[in-house]
């Protein structure tokens, strides 16, 4: 009992940032699913949803921002795709890869220019930036509404995938685009869908991160957008409840971890986690055996 | 009979290599027609290039007078053409039930009746309509394939290979559905290596060497047709 008290608020912390995790790691694996291509800006792009915030909330008020936030997001992953990623259809996957780091780079350096390289102050997202107190533990509410959020969220996208039309498209173009152009899908529509998913659920995933981590800088994407690429790769890259899975998971260790005291290994689990992995399951926990297309 | 699909000097290549070299050939409203031919001998090539997954490198491809070379694949369908893939190409990770549903993608209105259609021509697929298409055996994803391209209500429909790596009982079905559909109004264009059997289901023939139309003429002819029997059915002419 003691220890649990003890350690209540790194579990709450974990838990939450693992959600967190989870909205960008289903961008990664929804992306991979489609494209089979690793989209290194998707880190990138969650740094812009945060950044657009700090810049709209100057001049407009909060509850004009985060729609405006999500709209933007979606819009810069959609063009990421259209001109980074549409020209190169039929390129070896190397060269869409490659691309994908140069769209990274590129959106740091843009950002850094904006900002001169400071740290911007993330505004204040009334009520659920609230300090509350559960079970003896105070934090902000974001930490207690992300888990059920992202659990909306991920049974939501479930059913699109599942039930839809254009979820149903989305299932055949990743396993056959030829095909599916033959039933009259329009695969760039398909494609375009997913991005716009993803930077959706990285837009929502930015106003939950910052209202806890507070500076955004250009390379602020990076680290999470890493994490989330290990919980990705660990849950088995393309499946989206593999993603979720292994982001709770990361979240949580990491933190407990941190309440152990070893504040500075924290990072260095993840990375171990994604090595091991990568040598004994490399198709991660839900991945198929079946890598390439024939 | 009314020309459904006229095919003039069409060519394919891959870079340097020409596949398909400037053929011509037409398909008419109710018609089997099928193109035989060896390996290589670029029957796929035409096929592909007429619903435009390659893009021709030159020549024509009307159907019902309407020009459909450098259209996308999905405009061409949208058209009624469609086309059964060699290696059957089911969605292995789609319930028999939505890969029929895919079948139907661009339509809008109930797909109710076309069902049941293809369910009485496959009672097979009836019964495995929850299962996912990657557990059926190879003669049913086959007709899972052609009953998923039925489900656009085509107007033609080719097939690629149809018979390809199934068991001869399994082949003789495949060609007997081919003929029931037919007679039910379908215009097929059929390509296929087994050319006994798809000679037998043709109402006429082109055969295809090295991305060229040597020979045409009605099933029955090429049947009976010398250099067919030794080049292509393994007989011996009779003396």
């Amino acid at each position: 009992m003691d220890w649990l008290s003890r350690n209540l608020p790194y579990l709450m912390a974990g838990i939450s940032v693992g959600g967190q995790y989870a909205l960008i790691a289903i961008g990664y694996t929804m992306v991979y699913g489609i494209l089979r291509l690793i989209n290194f800006a998707h880190g990138d792009i969650f740094m812009c949803a945060g950044l657009i915030m700090v810049y709209a909330s100057t001049v407009l008020p909060i509850y004009v921002c985060i729609p405006l936030v999500i709209v933007a997001t979606v819009l810069i992953g959609f063009l990421v795709e259209r001109v980074a990623y549409k020209p190169l259809r039929s390129a070896p996957r190397m060269s869409v890869m490659i691309s994908a780091i140069g769209v990274s780079y590129l959106l740091q350096n843009l950002a850094l220019y904006i900002t001169g390289g400071l740290a911007q102050q993330y505004p204040t997202i009334p009520w659920i930036s609230d300090v509350i107190t559960v079970f003896g533990v105070t934090t902000k509410r974001v930490t207690v509404i992300t888990p059920p959020l992202v659990i909306l969220l991920v049974i939501g996208l479930v059913f699109l995938i599942k039930k839809t039309k254009i979820g149903m498209a989305m299932r055949a173009a990743s396993k056959d685009f030829e095909t599916s152009q033959l039933m009259g899908i329009k695969i760039n529509s398909v494609i375009s869908f997913t991005f716009i998913i993803g930077s959706f659920l990285a837009a929502v995933g930015s106003f939950l991160f910052f209202s806890n981590y507070t500076g955004v800088t250009p390379t602020v994407g990076a680290m999470p957008g890493l994490k989330a690429f290990v919980a990705a790769v660990f849950g088995g890259i393309g499946s989206i409840p593999g993603a979720v899975i292994g982001a709770f998971l990361i979240g949580i260790v990491e933190n407990i971890i941190k309440g152990l005291g070893w504040t500075t290994f924290s990072d260095a689990f993840t990375f171990a986690l994604l090595i091991i992995v990568l040598i004994f399951k490399p198709t991660g926990l839900f991945g198929e055996a079946a890598a390439d297309k024939v | 009979m009314s020309k459904l699909l006229t095919i003039k000097d069409l060519s394919v290549a891959y870079g340097g290599i020409q596949a398909v070299r400037g053929i011509s050939f037409d398909v008419s409203e109710g018609e089997v027609v099928t193109l035989i031919g060896a390996n290589g001998a670029g029957k796929s090539s035409t096929l592909r290039s007429i619903v435009g997954l390659v893009k021709p490198s030159g020549g024509s491809v009307l159907f019902q007078d309407k020009e459909l070379s450098g259209l996308t694949t999905e405009n061409i369908v949208k058209n009624g053409i469609t086309l059964v893939p060699e290696g059957r190409r089911v969605f292995v990770n789609l319930t028999v039930y939505e890969n029929l549903k895919m079948g139907a993608y661009m339509r809008k209105d109930n797909l109710e009746a076309d069902l049941n259609w293809v369910y009485d021509l496959f009672p097979r697929l009836k019964e495995r309509n929850w299962q996912s298409a990657g557990t059926l055996s190879g003669g049913e994803q086959q007709m899972l394939a052609i009953a998923r391209a039925l489900m656009s209500r085509p107007k033609l429909i080719m097939m690629d290979e149809p018979s390809l790596g199934l068991a001869p009982l399994v082949v003789q079905g495949v060609f007997d559905i081919i003929r029931e559909i037919n007679k039910q109004g379908v215009t097929i264009l059929l390509v296929e290596q087994n050319a006994n059997m798809a000679l037998k289901a043709a109402d006429r023939a082109y055969v295809m060497e090295t991305g060229q139309i040597t020979m045409s003429g009605s099933g029955q002819d090429l049947l009976e047709n010398e250099e067919i029997r030794e080049a292509y059915l393994g007989k011996k002419a009779k003396k």
